[in-house]
């Protein structure tokens, strides 16, 4: 707990609200995540963990609340209706691609093979030069097992190779924190392993990663940190050891009966 | 027949006419239908509401009064405008440009729907995957909405595309010389008025024909990646 620590943190989040409606989807959280950092973000469906997740790279704009990445607050301002917008938007994109974003459904581009769906940002967004692109695409690839697969359009792979592919593409941008929005959820059984393995050698090489996921396996055994999201707030954290081996909380230990079952 | 050989140079003049006006009017048509389509999808209800009336108004009324509307109307419009400023004095509106106007008009607003179908076509999510990676909006369009959105919208494309063909057909009446108006004027004068129509007939055969063959390599270069059924 020095001052160097703080300043060299990763993503801070400060007491972050979001409402859709008349719901209150977060009610001011908060999350520090040093260099390193593995952190998993539990919670039943409708806990708002997804929503926070989506928050910290402004897929969803927070209703309050500061969203600092690597030192750099990300500036947020009202329009003519009082609802709340980045002020400037350069920022926010620029901020974005220094934030790598994996989803539930993949979402790789359909039109573009796997390899182009990794060289498509490093050209377009940091303007490599396209044999570098390439070469940087390429090597992401091998890492998580899809070199042979390269050329292959999304709809001719599975699940678990499209999900290899998607995080092969967020990687490629080397970000410096890799959002994971449960990556693993829309799965099959047997394809979920493969994907949590690339997950776990990214944890193993040092990356930062906020993980939200259905995966306590992963979250006990991989990350060194575990929150756990009860409608809208932060009900427990801590780190995996404490979490899983004395769960203070109560609901905590009914969530993870119930998952467990 | 042989009068109809006798008249070649007429008839290929008149299709010239007609296919200029076809592509013509397909431009307009489509920058209208681009346009029809973002207001459609705006967050703002009030360019929804204009591109509403639009499609509304155009889809629900037959093309050839809403061609004779704007071309007489648009003319009586534009002269009492200039009588009432007195900018300019009495104009002729070219019947080339009236009928370009008035068929892209008409099928601006059926481009609106198609784009507009299209666009919803494409999953939301690989719009947020581009976000994430910290493409701009632009680039979001050119690189991954607009190669899709041509996937989704060429077979309905393709029908608008045969329907505005054949509304060229309609300009005759405002006195274009195209295609038709040629024909007709040609067979009345030799009294054969089916061996020319029948002739139109042909030409409009191949002129889709010819569509059909460019489509289809359209077809082909867009849906990579894609399963057929």
């Amino acid at each position: 707990m020095t001052q160097t620590s703080q300043a060299t943190l990763a993503l801070k989040v400060e007491d972050l609200h979001k409402r859709f409606g008349a719901v209150e989807v977060l009610k001011g959280v908060h999350l520090d995540a040093a260099t390193g950092d593995v952190i998993s973000m539990l919670g039943a469906s409708g806990s708002g963990k997804s929503t926070f997740l989506r928050c910290i790279n402004l897929l969803e704009t927070p209703d309050s609340g500061n969203i600092t990445v690597h030192g750099e607050t990300i500036g947020m301002t009202t329009d003519k209706s009082g609802r709340p917008t980045p002020s400037d938007m350069t920022q926010v994109i620029r901020l974005r691609a220094r934030l790598g974003m994996v989803f539930q459904s993949f979402n790789l581009w359909s039109h573009m093979t796997v390899l182009e769906n990794v060289t498509e940002a490093l050209i377009h967004v940091l303007k490599m030069p396209k044999p570098d692109a390439l070469d940087r695409a390429q090597a992401t690839l091998d890492k998580v097992g899809m070199y042979d697969r390269q050329d292959y359009y999304p709809a001719h792979i599975s699940g678990g190779q499209q999900q290899r592919a998607a995080i092969a593409r967020a990687l490629a941008m080397e970000p410096d924190l890799m959002l994971f929005d449960e990556p693993t959820s829309a799965l099959d059984p047997e394809l979920v392993g493969e994907v949590l393995k690339v997950m776990r050698a990214l944890a193993d090489e040092g990356r930062t990663m906020i993980v939200v996921t259905h995966e306590i396996g992963f979250a006990r055994d991989v990350s060194n940190k575990v929150i756990f999201l009860h409608e809208g707030a932060i009900e427990s954290e801590g780190i995996p050891a404490d979490m899983f081996g004395n769960p203070e909380s109560a609901r905590f230990r009914q969530f993870l009966s119930n998952t467990l079952h | 027949m042989d009068s109809v050989w006798e008249y070649r140079n007429l008839l290929l003049s008149g299709t010239a006419v007609t296919v200029q006006l076809a592509l013509a009017s397909l431009t307009l048509s489509v920058l209208l239908g681009l346009i029809g389509a973002s207001a459609k999808l705006a967050v703002n209800p009030i360019p929804r509401r204009i591109a509403g009336i639009y499609t509304t108004l155009v889809r629900g009324v037959p093309d050839l009064v809403l061609m004779m509307l704007l071309f007489y109307g648009g003319q009586q419009v534009v002269n009492d405008l200039g009588a009432a400023t007195g900018w300019w004095d009495y104009v002729e509106i070219n019947q080339f440009i009236a009928g370009v106007w008035s068929i892209g008009f008409v099928f601006g607003a059926y481009m609106t729907e198609t784009f507009r179908g299209a666009i919803l076509a494409i999953p939301r999510g690989q719009i947020e995957a581009g976000i994430s990676c910290g493409m701009t909006p632009l680039l979001i369009f050119r690189r991954i909405t607009w190669p899709q959105m041509v996937r989704h919208a060429l077979p309905s494309f393709t029908n608008n595309w045969l329907g505005l063909i054949k509304a060229t057909a309609l300009v005759s009446v405002i006195g274009l010389h195209d295609l038709v108006w040629n024909a007709s004027t040609a067979g009345r004068s030799v009294r054969e008025p089916f061996s020319f129509m029948f002739a139109v007939l042909i030409i409009y055969l191949i002129l889709t024909a010819f569509s059909d063959v460019g489509l289809r390599w359209l077809d082909r270069r867009y849906n990579v990646g894609v399963d057929r059924a």
